[in-house]
């Protein structure tokens, strides 16, 4: 089938490349965020926030979500359709593993008496839910990406050959990782 | 099918380019129901006529609330029965109540930055001309390219249904500064009204996304052979710019939104911080309202450009095409697109000066500012240098360019005043800057988006608009705007503060009543002609003198190169290769060589 652009062959397509834009753009939100954390800190009022542990353990979780969703996109190459197919839906459970951790997380802190939003709450600890949840909807969304695409890789009328929007996710899902990580540190070492 | 068959090895995920050759395919078994044709379309250049159409919407209704307090500040004792008919309470006795007056101008200004002179203008010749230009059959990814007009459509219908909710709409001015916007209690506007202007904000923010991560993407990406990034039109470069600010700067509004949305409905305290309100303490502590507007302007500044951009690269071309010369230095037109994109990121703080900013920092914003000068001197001195001895050719698009031209100059000039926080303290808030912006970005950008419409209307609809209507358009326009604008100067060096609804209570603004009248008359007469643009612009879509040769302009560019209604594809055949840059203009004797044409041996070089 003709495609119609000159594409090169050695050329980045261009839906992954719009991916690589959209991801600077959600860089700059956080750079954003984090930046307004930053002023806010240096001003009257702060608070050393906690960070649960159970953070660090989604911290991991997503980790490991990474490595299985490499893998899943590698065994998609070699055509290992059955393995890509389970390593699909691993990268989905401990993405959704992920969310739960995330939201028994803020949960933890009304155990703690600390309160994130309403009266008596400091701005310290609505940045976290603020900006743990913005990145917790971008999972989401990567989340309801791969279970489009693990849910073609299901269909059995119909082969899939292209690799494109698997390692397109792959990609987005490293990204959240990368930025959850970053997260959790900037929000550990600028307490 | 003679279409450049150069596989990619990934074939079925380039469903928008298989749909763009889709039509040369099956030509003539292929019919396109009313719904994807026009409606749901993928086709870039319905895209950019749905995004036009709805611009010119919201430029009528932004546009009738400028008038709306114009009267009010021109006629301040006058009462117009009419008024309470159509509005109610809003404007009992006939009079526009204060809490009207202010959402007028929070609404006027919010429609006309985002949704006329954002949407309207980079939405709409960004997606006409990107695929045209660069000899693309559409977008990197029409899907997206659907979705970004749709967001746009929910949130101009979300901002449209917040003027009807019984509160009002947002009130706050267009740049939503807490605490006021924050407090439901402090203010009519800032109850649910503000509430839909923020969810409107965000789905706004999100087709902005959607759409430039596409231009960009298709710029870089999708570019027919021969066509070098220096070899790109300007229109498409700064189109590009345009884009890249939009994506980098927009998520930081957004930001910025998310944390006011907080602070509305969860009880936060990111800007709030020991408030009274109507004798009530508020329990917030801790927060910091200048927070918001660092947040806002590292948007807000990139914005402006957001704005002009578009307008400097259609000029360009327009100036540059009905010159019948080449651009005067090309590279150092793209250098100071360049240079602007750049300087848009570092120079926020100077819309704070009087917020108390430590003035040693401010020094630094003030250099900033200054220097944006140099690439505007640049772009200003190319132009008149492609201008100077040119075989000037005055169509209403070249005269819309030329008078950009005048409002750059003019509008540029007082942004040197504006740029020094020693001055700037005094005349922030006066009339001073608002006659600043409103002819360096409003009007000037009009202007661009006129010129845009006249000169690529016969792309668009295959048929002309009427030129006796577009002179009286265009004059009546240039010469409306500075009667407007150039008395605001004289008022706001006098020291006529902005944001008044009345000034004949102050015995030291009751002098100007005089001059207010004259701006708000001339302001209607101005707006009424702009009536006259709609009107010429809808009649000639059926009605307009048929465009019968391919390339009525005599331009360089791709576009003109394809059918004179082109389809969806754009071109029937193979994309046409690109051999030269696009500003071959009276070369060699020669009016005008395309870009499409290659280059012989006994050309002369550049």
């Amino acid at each position: 089938m003709a495609t119609v652009m000159n594409v090169q062959r050695d050329k980045i397509h261009p839906h992954k490349f719009t991916l690589w834009v959209a991801i600077g753009s959600i860089i700059m939100m956080f750079a954003g965020l984090t930046s307004a954390y930053i002023v806010k800190r240096s001003q009257a009022g702060w608070v050393m926030v906690e960070i649960p542990l159970l953070f660090w353990i989604s911290t991991a979780t997503i980790l490991l979500s990474s490595v299985s969703i490499h893998f899943a996109v590698q065994h998609f190459k070699k055509r290992n359709l059955e393995t890509y197919k389970k390593l699909l839906y691993v990268t989905l459970a401990l993405g959704m593993a992920f969310l739960v951790m995330q939201v028994l997380g803020f949960n933890m802190y009304r155990d703690m008496d600390i309160r994130l939003t309403g009266a008596g709450s400091n701005a310290s600890y609505s940045f976290i839910l603020a900006i743990a949840g913005l990145h917790g909807l971008h999972v989401l969304g990567g989340i309801i990406a791969l279970a489009w695409v693990t849910f073609k890789a299901s269909n059995q009328s119909r082969r899939e050959y292209n690799t494109v929007p698997a390692e397109i996710i792959a990609t987005y899902w490293h990204f959240v990782d990368v930025l959850w990580i970053y997260l959790i540190l900037f929000f550990n070492w600028m307490r | 099918m003679s279409i450049t068959t150069v596989s990619t090895g990934h074939e079925s995920e380039v469903s928008t380019s298989a749909h763009g050759h889709h039509e040369g395919h099956h030509e003539h078994h292929h019919e396109e129901s009313f719904i994807s044709k026009y409606v749901f379309s993928q086709d870039h250049k319905m895209i950019a006529k749905q995004f036009l159409i709805t611009g010119m919407i919201w430029a009528v209704i932004g546009g009738l609330f400028s008038v709306l307090f114009r009267l009010q500040l021109g006629y301040p004792e006058m009462s117009f029965p009419i008024l309470e008919d159509l509005f109610g309470k809003w404007a009992a006795g006939g009079r526009i109540s204060n809490e009207f007056y202010y959402a007028l101008v929070t609404m006027h200004g919010t429609i006309l930055v985002f949704f006329v002179l954002t949407a309207g203008l980079s939405g709409t010749f960004a997606n006409f001309l990107i695929p045209l230009q660069i000899g693309a059959r559409d977008m990197a990814s029409p899907m997206l390219n659907m979705l970004s007009y749709w967001f746009f459509f929910l949130a101009s219908i979300i901002m449209f249904a917040s003027m009807f909710i019984q509160t009002g709409p947002a009130s706050g001015g267009w740049t939503i500064y807490p605490p006021l916007s924050a407090l439901g209690q402090a203010s009519e506007g800032s109850k649910l009204g503000m509430d839909y202007w923020l969810v409107s904000m965000a789905m706004f923010i999100v087709s902005s996304l959607l759409g430039g991560l596409n231009y960009i993407s298709t710029i870089l990406n999708m570019r027919t052979k021969g066509m070098t990034m220096t070899r790109l039109p300007l229109t498409i470069w700064a189109l590009f710019f345009t884009a890249v600010l939009g994506v980098l700067s927009f998520p930081v509004l957004l930001s910025g939104a998310i944390l006011l949305l907080f602070d509305r409905n969860l009880g936060t305290s990111f800007y709030l911080s020991e408030i009274v309100v109507k004798g009530e303490i508020l329990p917030n502590e801790g927060g910091s309202a200048i927070l918001f507007q660092h947040l806002f302007w590292f948007l807000g500044h990139p914005e402006v450009y957001i704005i002009l951009l578009p307008a400097l690269g259609m000029v360009s071309e327009i100036l540059s095409v009905n010159s019948r010369k080449p651009i005067f230095g090309y590279l150092a037109m793209v250098g100071s697109l360049f240079a602007i994109a750049i300087l848009a990121f570092l120079v926020w703080a100077h819309h704070m000066f009087v917020t108390g900013l430590n003035p040693f920092l401010g020094a630094f914003f003030v250099l900033l500012t200054l220097l944006i000068a140099v690439p505007s001197a640049i772009k200003v001195f190319n132009w008149l240098t492609t201008l100077w001895r040119g075989n000037l050719r005055f169509t209403p698009a070249m005269l819309f360019a030329i008078g950009f031209v005048s409002l750059f100059i003019s509008g540029g000039l007082t942004g040197i005043f504006l740029g020094n926080s020693t001055l700037d303290i005094h005349l922030h808030d006066t009339y001073f800057v608002v006659a600043h912006f409103h002819i360096v970005m409003g009007v000037a950008s009009m202007f661009g988006m006129f010129a845009g419409v006249y000169h690529w209307y016969p792309k668009m609809y295959g048929r002309y608009m009427n030129n006796t209507l577009a002179y009286i358009h265009f004059w009546v326009s240039l010469v409306g705007a500075y009667l407007i604008f150039w008395p605001m100067h004289y008022q706001g060096l006098a020291g006529m503060p902005r944001r008044y609804t009345d000034f004949s209570n102050w015995e030291s603004f009751k002098n100007f009543g005089e001059m207010n009248r004259f701006i708000s008359t001339v302001a209607m007469i101005v707006f009424v002609v702009q009536l006259l643009f709609i009107f010429n612009f809808f009649y000639s879509i059926w009605k307009g003198r048929k465009v019968t040769s391919q390339n009525p302009w005599g331009a360089n560019t791709l576009e003109w190169t394809a059918p004179i209604r082109p389809g969806h594809g754009n071109w029937p055949g193979e994309i046409p290769e690109v051999h030269r840059w696009a500003y071959d203009y009276g070369k060699d004797g020669r009016d005008f060589i395309a870009q499409t044409e290659p280059i012989s041996d006994s050309e002369s070089k550049h």
